[in-house]
């Protein structure tokens, strides 16, 4: 099922992540130079390396094996990247993927994050998919090249191409040598069938010579000068300035009149748009424009606009978790997942204990600190140019298609650095306003700022949960069935419904709102009932939210784990170690699963061990507490396991934490150093979303919009941290996400370990724990 | 007009006096390396030297500056070789990136105040810069590092 859903996510076309491949292939040997973009000047940020964005140009011939890269007559090596840039350093890790295949040295390799473009296939940059999707693909496009240059070579010689071998740009046959500068510039022509394509011989893992070295991103020095180019620096001749007036609800609000007249004051004032969007994403909004940003910001202070809200202007966040616990009773709502035995009835029926709890967790802004923004205008080909850094550009260029009334053909994204992505620019519904504004104004280029609080009131945040568990034991207190019922607002099921699997009982689902329930423990008869929650969908644009629906499944299962093992007197960790027996549906399988969950069993014991868990001696109300996921989906485990050490303070329930261990086996690692940097970064959100962030839903919109009462957390209580990587030579998973993932329930369970109080919704806050105390 | 100095060059600039520096600075002067994140002078994107004082431009407003001396990211130092942005490229600090131009700002003027922190000195100030990519524990050891660089420097006379 997850492969399948995801080949859809990332191929326009159907079928597998490898059609991507033949896809790239089918472009044969070219010897012109490859131009991308418009030529009108703009200041997009194709290449992070160089101070002002442009990417390279190629010298003389060039040689292009695939759709992916280029060699030119000097040697140079330019990859096209299609993914975005926002921290995780993905086109150097993607680069030398290739580079290690190509038998390139690395300082003659070069990236471009392309402008959109039919040719490329899907654009999408989330779900740590990244580095995952492009190993095989950009392997086998750097053998493409080293084969051929080999050939070549071999062929000029009149030798056996088998004994020649290539290094740093040159080949050799042990008695003559060519450098690939000088093989390009000779000329190549050389295609390979889809078959010889897919027999191309890969460099076995202990020959690989950039893949796991220590090597700098190259989008860093310019991150250290201020040259990096985000999509709030983009700039375009003429421009004006274009803010926001959202309407009182996320959908279904339309404007009733609009008053611009204390605005005629307002020097820089031009005027007040009220949109017209056939595409249907922001109905009722209203741009007002000015030759500076804050001629329109002042402007739109003054401007007195009317609305006939939507139906949800009054809704609130116990609203929904009330729908949520009611469709939860309900047990005809809701997907029932493929689990090996979804049907628990017999298992319950029978059983001779049964503990349940309920977990909830509270709205979560994505509040990446560059706020949205586009710069859209029509250029001197007629092209609609939407400026703005982006994560999935293939899901949102249908949706301005539709709302500038052209053909997706005649639209294109440009690239720029993400001002951080965390999955709020997946949904690229921020650039509708902006392309709408510049179609009023006939296509004059409008430079649309959000401020961040319109940021945080326009935001796809994580949706609130509610989660009922439930395990039955019999007589020898051995578990023998498990529930997750899970309900929220449903990401995939309102922006692209089509992309849902469907369970077992036919209904469809969002897998981002319910992998991690789906776990990899063996407790007899499991059923997974992933509920969506319709006034949440109604009411905010649910998002995908660094590590989505695992980063809430998992604080339910991973607390719940603890207090089964209290439960039956077992230790939190050998009872996990009991359930991770890698049998039957959890024995895993290839190329992404090898071993199952005896790697999750690894990670376990490992953290357990970097920690002193069981054996630390620590002083009062102070405990580790451990959890362990498998990181995204099970279709790509990235296995992983957190301690965190706590000290609360019984008279104020302050947590103090103290120390975070984590332990991950992601297969072969491709980039040490971002990836130890993405996993820190991702459990130091795992810490922010468990005791710093949460906001609520009054009046049919999130109540906190900045950051005087939105709290994310600080250098002042970021503990320290030890990280470690288990030695694979497997399919490298994903990383952004599964550090995010095992650091709530840790801190619970720790909070548990230390205190004895249990504490069930997420964020945990010191009146929380006070409260828990005193019960 | 509102003259000022930023970066060592004179300027004048012609907006109205309640814009806020940082948008005088983006727009009008073209310096787009000092970032816009909140609005309201608590996540430290913003961060620019005025009179070398580290400042929240986005809510300091033009008129405040008229005869001051900015400093802005691109005017740290000619080849960005400052020792700060040096131990933030060694320790490969940067992840998005978008908040790196205020913790460098920040970071520099704390070293400028107290060129030997502690650690509790440096969360106690930079704690007033928010990373969204959590890059906290590298900017901790990148000040450690350039104060170490800075204060040897100055040993070494």
């Amino acid at each position: 099922m997850g492969n399948k859903l995801l080949s859809r996510f990332t191929n326009s076309s159907s079928a597998t992540p490898n059609d991507m491949t033949r896809r790239g292939f089918l472009v044969s040997m070219t010897a012109a130079g490859v131009a991308f973009g418009f030529p009108r000047a703009s200041s997009a940020a194709m290449d992070p390396a160089a101070p002002n964005g442009v990417p390279v140009e190629s010298v003389g011939e060039t040689f292009e094996p695939t759709l992916w890269y280029w060699i030119d007559s000097e040697g140079r090596v330019n990859v096209n990247i299609i993914r975005a840039e926002m921290g995780q350093h993905v086109g150097t890790a993607i680069a030398r993927i290739l580079a290690d295949e190509l038998e390139v040295a690395w300082e003659d390799v070069n990236i471009t994050h392309v402008d959109s473009a039919e040719k490329w296939g899907t654009m999408v940059t989330g779900g740590s998919w990244s580095v995952w999707q492009s190993w095989p693909i950009y392997r086998q496009a750097g053998a493409a090249g080293r084969t051929a240059l080999i050939e070549a070579a071999a062929t000029g010689w009149g030798v056996d191409p088998a004994d020649c071998t290539a290094r740093d740009g040159t080949v050799t046959d042990g008695t003559n040598s060519i450098t690939y500068a000088e093989l390009v510039s000779a000329g190549l022509s050389r295609s390979f069938s889809e078959d010889e394509l897919k027999a191309l011989p890969l460099k076995p893992h202990s020959e690989l010579r950039l893949v796991g070295k220590d090597v700098t991103a190259l989008d860093i020095a310019n991150k250290t000068n201020g040259k990096a180019i985000y999509g709030l620096d983009a700039k375009v001749d003429g421009m004006v300035y274009g803010v926001p007036m959202l309407p009182p609800t996320r959908l279904g609000s339309s404007v009733t009149s609009v008053d611009d007249s204390a605005a005629k004051d307002v020097k820089g004032y031009l005027q007040t748009l009220t949109l017209d969007d056939p595409s249907g994403t922001v109905p009722g909004w209203v741009v007002v424009l000015g030759e500076t940003l804050m001629a329109a910001k002042w402007a739109s202070q003054v401007i007195k606009v009317e609305w006939a809200a939507g139906d949800t202007a009054n809704v609130t966040e116990a609203e929904i978790n009330g729908l949520s616990r009611a469709l939860i009773a309900d047990t005809t709502k809701g997907a029932i997942l493929a689990t090996e035995t979804p049907d628990t009835a017999d298992a319950f029926d029978k059983a001779t204990n049964v503990i349940e709890a309920e977990y909830t967790t509270q709205t979560v802004l994505h509040f990446q600190l560059e706020p949205v923004n586009a710069t859209v205008f029509q250029n001197e080909d007629g092209i609609w140019e939407i400026h703005t850094g982006n994560q999935w550009q293939s899901l949102i260029l249908p949706t301005l298609s539709t709302a500038l009334g052209v053909p997706a053909d005649r639209i294109t994204m440009r690239t720029y650095m993400l001002g951080g992505g965390f999955g709020r620019r997946l949904n690229g519904d921020y650039t509708v306003p902006a392309a709408l504004a510049s179609k009023a104004v006939g296509g004059k280029p409008v430079k649309l700022v959000f401020f961040r609080e319109d940021d945080a009131q326009f935001d796809s945040p994580r949706s609130p949960s509610v989660q009922k568990l439930r395990m039955a034991f019999d007589t020898d207190n051995a578990v023998v069935g498990m529930e997750h019922h899970a309900a929220a607002g449903w990401p995939t099921g309102v922006v692209v419904p089509s992309f849902m699997p469907k369970g077992v009982n036919g209904e469809p689902y969002d897998p981002f709102a319910i992998d991690g329930a789906d776990h990899w423990y063996s407790v007899g008869a499991h059923r997974v009932r992933a509920i969506s929650n319709d006034l949440a969908n109604k009411t905010f644009r649910p998002g995908w939210l660094r590590s989505v629906g695992p980063g809430w499944t998992n604080f339910a299962v991973e607390s719940f784990m603890d207090e089964a093992a209290h439960q039956v007197g077992a230790d939190p960790v050998e009872f996990r170690l009991q359930h991770l027996k890698a049998e039957g549906y959890n024995a895993g399988s290839a190329p992404n699963a090898v071993g199952g969950a005896s790697r999750q069993a690894a990670v376990l014991r490992k953290v357990a061990e970097m920690s002193g868990y069981g054996t630390a001696e620590l002083p009062a109300d102070t405990a580790i507490g451990i959890a362990t996921t498998f990181g995204q989906a099970r279709s790509m485990p990235t296995w992983t396991a957190g301690a965190v050490q706590v000290h609360i303070d019984r008279e104020t329930g302050e947590i103090d934490v103290q120390k975070m261990w984590l332990a991950f086996d992601c297969g072969t690692v491709v980039d040490p150093d971002s990836a130890h940097a993405q996993c820190e970064g991702a459990a130091l959100w795992g810490l922010s979303m468990a005791l710093y962030e949460g906001t609520t839903f009054e009046n049919g919109n999130v109540v906190d919009r900045n950051l005087a009462t939105y709290t994310p957390l600080r250098m002042i209580d970021t503990p320290e941290m030890d990280i470690a990587f288990v030695e694979s030579t497997e399919v490298p998973v994903g990383l952004g996400e599964p550090g995010t993932t095992v650091i709530a329930p840790a801190i619970a369970n720790a909070i548990y370990n230390a205190v004895g109080a249990r504490l069930r919704s997420l964020p945990i806050r010191p009146d929380d724990v006070l409260a828990a105390l005193n019960a | 007009m509102i003259k000022f100095e930023i970066n060592g060059r004179s300027v004048s600039v012609d907006a109205d006096p309640d814009t806020p520096l940082l948008w005088a600075i983006r727009d009008e002067i073209g310096l787009t390396g000092t970032k816009f994140g909140c609005g309201i002078g608590m996540c430290g994107a913003c961060t620019v030297h005025v009179g070398g004082r580290a400042t929240r431009s986005c809510i300091t407003a033009l008129s405040d500056v008229e005869g001051t001396k900015i400093t802005t990211i691109e005017g740290l130092d000619d080849q960005a070789n400052h020792p700060v942005q040096e131990a933030w490229r060694n320790l490969r600090v940067p992840q998005c990136g978008y908040c790196q131009s205020g913790q460098i700002m920040q970071a520099v003027a704390l070293l400028q105040d107290i060129p030997a922190p502690t650690d509790d000195d440096i969360d106690a100030v930079m704690t007033g810069n928010l990373c969204r990519c959590m890059t906290y524990p590298r900017i901790r050891q990148a000040v450690r590092e350039a104060a170490t660089a800075m204060t040897g420097a100055q040993d070494n006379g």
